[in-house]
């Protein structure tokens, strides 16, 4: 308990709360720029049990801010190096690592094995499978996240508080990552370490969560903002609706007339000399048979809109997507004839149509965040 | 005069963090759509804030003008 003489000194801590600390089981997603300022206090802090899943290689480029690794670790795997400079930090703690990435097929399973999830992700997508899995499986998890200069932060799903369902609704929109946007090293090392915090304060039982509360930080400014906000009580997820959301193919059709309402890439997969030409904004045209050689074209964090002439060939492309990775796509129910019916009753064209979109679904979309 | 706040990726759209705006009418929901017009933001995953709080913006939001009207987007970098 030495070693811990500093933190047992504070008077809400204590050797009570030390051994809290040392009973209290944390798994993070994600083994990046967060990770890397997350993993290293929490494990000096004697956390028990820590998890760490992400099924990444260390590259070149992470080196800026995942400060964790070093060098002789690019091309290594991230949770087996994670682990290495851990063990050297404390070895007492309990390092679990998961060389793969959270999926639906082992998100409830893992959850199971620990008391706090922490987000430390860089995809929207992942975000709302760690919600989901942690409403199922009654675990709270504690959200990073950092666009350029700001970060944000909360807790969600902490003594039945909010979800990150009830602040952000859907999974659509514009959301880039890291990568498409970049990233300060200190931004990033900031916001992991007001996770980390906020974990701790959690597993003590001290101070406020951030449980019904936005924190974003602006590092520029040094300006803080908190924004509180309610519990969405028409919003349930159990085990079923779980199960239905990530293991069901139903969901991956969609109506043309709500499609055209909903923010992505259209993606065409006809043979170029196929007739209605739609002017859509954003869209691409790779034929079906072209369409594995070209997946470079598409990214994976952008909704996909797919679309044939009636809606058959889309679902194979469908097919071809998920095989790849893409989880946030859908397939047009009636393809390019159900989406120029649409258009055509809402005037054609690309620009007039993307304004004609603005002024017709600014309430329908506000509504569904 | 109320005060609008920018932030993450709209700010960006936004070109600022912050402006004030004259409004021209007391709806929440008719500002947003000003400004949806008024800056590239469709498409944009949003919330909007009323004073620091979380308003559902299909209810009937009036704005005054002493509010600070902020729009918030979910980030993704990590």
């Amino acid at each position: 308990m030495k070693r811990y003489n500093r933190q047992i000194k504070l008077g809400n801590i204590g050797k009570g709360g030390q051994q809290k600390l040392l009973d209290a089981k944390v798994l993070v997603v994600g083994a990046g720029g967060l990770g890397a300022a997350i993993l290293p206090y929490l494990t000096s802090a004697g956390i028990g049990k820590i998890g760490i899943i992400d099924g990444d290689v260390i590259e070149e480029s992470n080196l800026q801010r995942q400060v964790i690794y070093s060098e002789d670790g690019v091309g290594k795997s991230k949770v087996q190096q994670a682990e290495l400079r851990l063990s050297k930090l404390n070895s007492k703690v309990e390092v679990r690592t998961y060389n793969t990435f959270l999926k639906p097929s082992n998100a409830l399973r893992l959850f199971e094995q620990y008391d706090i999830i922490v987000d430390a992700t860089d995809s929207v997508e992942v975000r709302y499978l760690i919600n989901d899995a942690c409403i199922v499986s009654g675990k709270p998890f504690v959200y990073g996240s950092v666009f350029q200069f700001e970060g944000q932060v909360s807790v969600f799903n902490y003594k039945n508080g909010p979800t990150y369902r009830c602040l952000f609704g859907k999974e659509n929109g514009r959301v880039p990552n890291c990568e498409e946007s970049g990233v300060l090293g200190t931004t990033v090392g900031l916001i992991g370490m007001l996770q980390a915090n906020e974990v701790m304060k959690m597993i003590l039982g001290i101070g406020e969560a951030l449980s019904g509360k936005l924190l974003i930080y602006n590092t520029l400014l040094n300006d803080q903002h908190i924004f509180k906000f309610k519990k969405n009580k028409a919003i349930s997820v159990d085990e079923p609706s779980f199960n239905d959301t990530y293991h069901s193919e139903k969901n991956s059709e969609i109506k043309a007339e709500e499609a055209l309402f909903q923010p992505g890439v259209w993606l065409d997969v006809r043979a170029v000399h196929e007739i209605p030409k739609l002017k859509l904004p954003n869209s691409i045209n790779i034929p079906l048979p072209l369409l594995e050689e070209n997946l470079h074209r598409l990214n994976k964090n952008e909704p996909i809109f797919i679309y044939c002439q009636a809606g058959k060939r889309s679902l194979q492309a469908l097919k071809i997507l998920q095989k790849q990775g893409f989880r946030n796509i859908k397939s047009v129910i009636g393809g390019a004839m159900a989406l120029n019916k649409c258009i055509g009753n809402k005037r054609a064209g690309g620009k007039q149509l993307s304004a004609d979109i603005i002024m017709h679904a600014i309430p329908d979309f506000c509504r569904s965040f | 005069m109320v005060k609008v706040k920018y932030f993450g990726m709209v700010a960006e759209a936004a070109g600022r963090p912050f402006e004030y705006v004259e409004v021209q009418t007391s709806q929440l929901s008719e500002l947003i759509k000003e400004l949806y017009i008024k800056y590239p933001l469709n498409g944009f995953a949003l919330k909007i804030a009323v004073n620091q709080a979380v308003v559902d913006i299909t209810e009937n939001n009036t704005v005054y003008g002493e509010d600070e009207i902020a729009l918030l987007p979910p980030f993704a970098g990590g």
